[in-house]
């Protein structure tokens, strides 16, 4: 199964490694990531590939909102089906 | 790769235009539950609502986590209970709401709708009883909502029911006066209901329908608004398509979370129910829909036609975005639900006669709204003649909810709080229909029912 992970905030460092660290540390594969710093907005989205992750959905999603939290970054990630639904007919 | 845009745009919708699925639904048949010992009949409809609804929330939850989607509400519609009530017919019906309630309570629902009657022609076995009774059994139970269908466009208007629900209305204000007339709240007076309805308080589960069945109602009025915000100077063409653009984005989104829900739950998917339904939190709201297109407040002159474009509008966006589109679908207008209706209430621009014209173009009808407590029950029949009429005439489903506020007077307020949010209380036209309720009989169907 695929999700989008989101990372929305003001740009500083360590954003991508942070992210990063905890997919590897939850064996979820990154796909694809793509982000732009519009001023000094930082917007990230990685595509990653949960089939193998040794946490609930539940857990990893909690994960990513506290490190969000702790470094007043809005993160999320979503069922990619979501995003193919809405967009794509 | 999907489009960054595409993604932030959803994203965006979600956290700060109120995106959400309101509600899933399922629906439960009680067909074979009759039984003409009503403890029987009441166990077996315990037992079928706790078995079939068992995984219900749980699975709500899980698709609302792994999606990122608010989902709302989990709620079930069961059959009209006056058809399970007809095999009784000396027993008071009021059990079968404790048995509903209870079993809500089991299953985690916060609603239960099917308290329900159908007597659009007349009054058939069970039906009156359980009319009778709707004002104890909404006084007595937290969680079930009734319904009562009145009228409809192939059969006309029963005006014996008319005069009855006016009382009965106001007897579910009174049995409930300590707690803002609630019971008044939790029952809804339809012509032309839909058997497919996700929404409560109205909704119930058809008798052509499939023995369960799983309905999804969307929501995101926040979302049409912020999507008009972007266009300004957009002509009235345009802004139409902006909402067609929009609805359709929405439905998909219930799309997915229905045919998901009903695969985990192992369901059959039935409607999705494409209606913008207001919450009192701001920027949910449909009134701040016809602000943005330009009315210095929802009730001006105008909102008729703007909301004429809205809901037609939505309903073509939406319809090509799910394979199965039903329900109610179309725009809501509740007063007390809406911040936009609320302040256009408070500052005196929306009147109930305002109202009365909207519904001719909205996708339901009068809805929560507190009309003063001195309000006597024939001037209630007569609103709901007069909103059934709407409903017949032009084949759409219309519906009354008024709380009558015991107590109180036009100018003060009732506090319902949650989603149900608050209401000012509406003046409404003193001079009598006594008479014409009084006579009873049956409006006959109009022309617009002879389509064979």
């Amino acid at each position: 199964m695929r999700a989008v992970i989101t990372v929305i905030g003001k740009d500083m460092v360590g954003i991508l490694a942070g992210v990063s660290n905890i997919c590897a540390d939850h064996k979820v594969n990154i796909i694809e990531v793509t982000q732009s710093i519009m001023q000094d907005m930082f917007a990230m989205i990685m595509m990653v590939d949960i089939s193998g992750a040794n946490i609930p959905f539940a857990d990893l999603s909690g994960e990513l909102s506290e490190f969000g939290k702790k470094n007043a970054l809005s993160v999320h990630i979503m069922h990619e089906d979501i995003f193919n639904s809405m967009h794509r007919i | 790769m999907l489009n960054t845009n595409d993604i932030l745009e959803t994203i965006k919708m979600i956290q700060d235009e109120n995106l959400d699925i309101r509600t899933i639904t399922m629906g439960i048949s009680l067909l074979d539950c009759s039984d003409s010992d009503i403890d029987k009949a009441c166990a077996k409809v315990y037992d079928k609502i706790c078995r079939y609804a068992e995984n219900l929330v749980k699975t709500g939850e899980d698709i609302e986590a792994e999606y990122g989607i608010p989902i709302i509400n989990k709620r079930i519609s069961v059959t009209p209970v006056a058809m399970i009530a007809a095999a009784c017919p000396d027993k008071n019906p009021v059990k079968f709401a404790h048995a509903l309630d209870k079993a809500a309570k089991a299953v985690g629902v916060n609603f239960l709708g099917g308290y329900s009657a159908l007597v659009q022609k007349g009054f058939g076995p069970g039906d009156y009883g359980l009319i009778q009774s709707i004002p104890q059994a909404l006084a007595e139970t937290e969680r079930v909502c009734s319904s009562v269908n009145i009228g409809s466009t192939k059969a006309g208007i029963n005006m014996d029911a008319v005069a009855k629900m006016g009382h009965i209305v106001r007897e579910c204000a009174e049995l409930t006066a300590d707690n803002n007339c609630f019971g008044a709240a939790k029952l809804v007076i339809f012509c032309n209901a839909p058997e497919d309805n996700p929404f409560m308080a109205g909704a119930f589960h058809g008798v052509g329908e499939p023995d369960c069945v799983i309905n999804v109602g969307v929501s995101g009025p926040g979302v049409v608004r912020a999507a008009l915000a972007q266009a300004p100077d957009a002509n009235i063409t345009e802004v139409a398509d902006i909402v067609k653009r929009t609805a359709f984005k929405i439905t998909r989104m219930g799309q997915l979370v229905a045919q998901e829900a009903s695969r985990r739950l192992c369901v059959p998917f039935g409607i999705v129910d494409l209606s913008l339904a207001p919450t009192p939190a701001v920027g949910d709201s449909v009134a701040h829909i016809l602000e943005e297109m330009g009315l210095e407040s929802c009730g001006a002159h105008g909102t008729t036609a703007c909301l004429a474009l809205l809901n037609d509008a939505v309903k073509k966006g939406g319809v090509m975005a799910s394979s199965h589109v039903g329900g109610l679908s179309g725009a809501f207008i509740p007063v007390s639900e809406d911040a936009g209706m609320i302040d256009a209430a408070r500052c005196g621009a929306l009147s109930l006669t305002k109202l009365e014209a909207m519904t001719a173009v909205c996708s339901v009808g009068l809805d929560m709204i507190a009309v003063p407590g001195d309000t006597p029950a024939e001037i209630i029949s007569a609103i709901l003649a007069d909103e059934a009429a709407i409903g017949m005439v032009n084949s759409k489903t219309t519906a009354i909810r008024l709380i009558p506020a015991i107590g109180k007077q036009q100018g003060e307020e009732m506090e319902f709080g949650g989603l149900f949010g608050s209401s000012p209380i509406m003046d409404v036209n003193r001079y009598s229909p006594a008479k014409f309720i009084s006579r009873g009989g049956r409006i006959p169907a109009p022309l617009q029912s002879l389509k064979n």
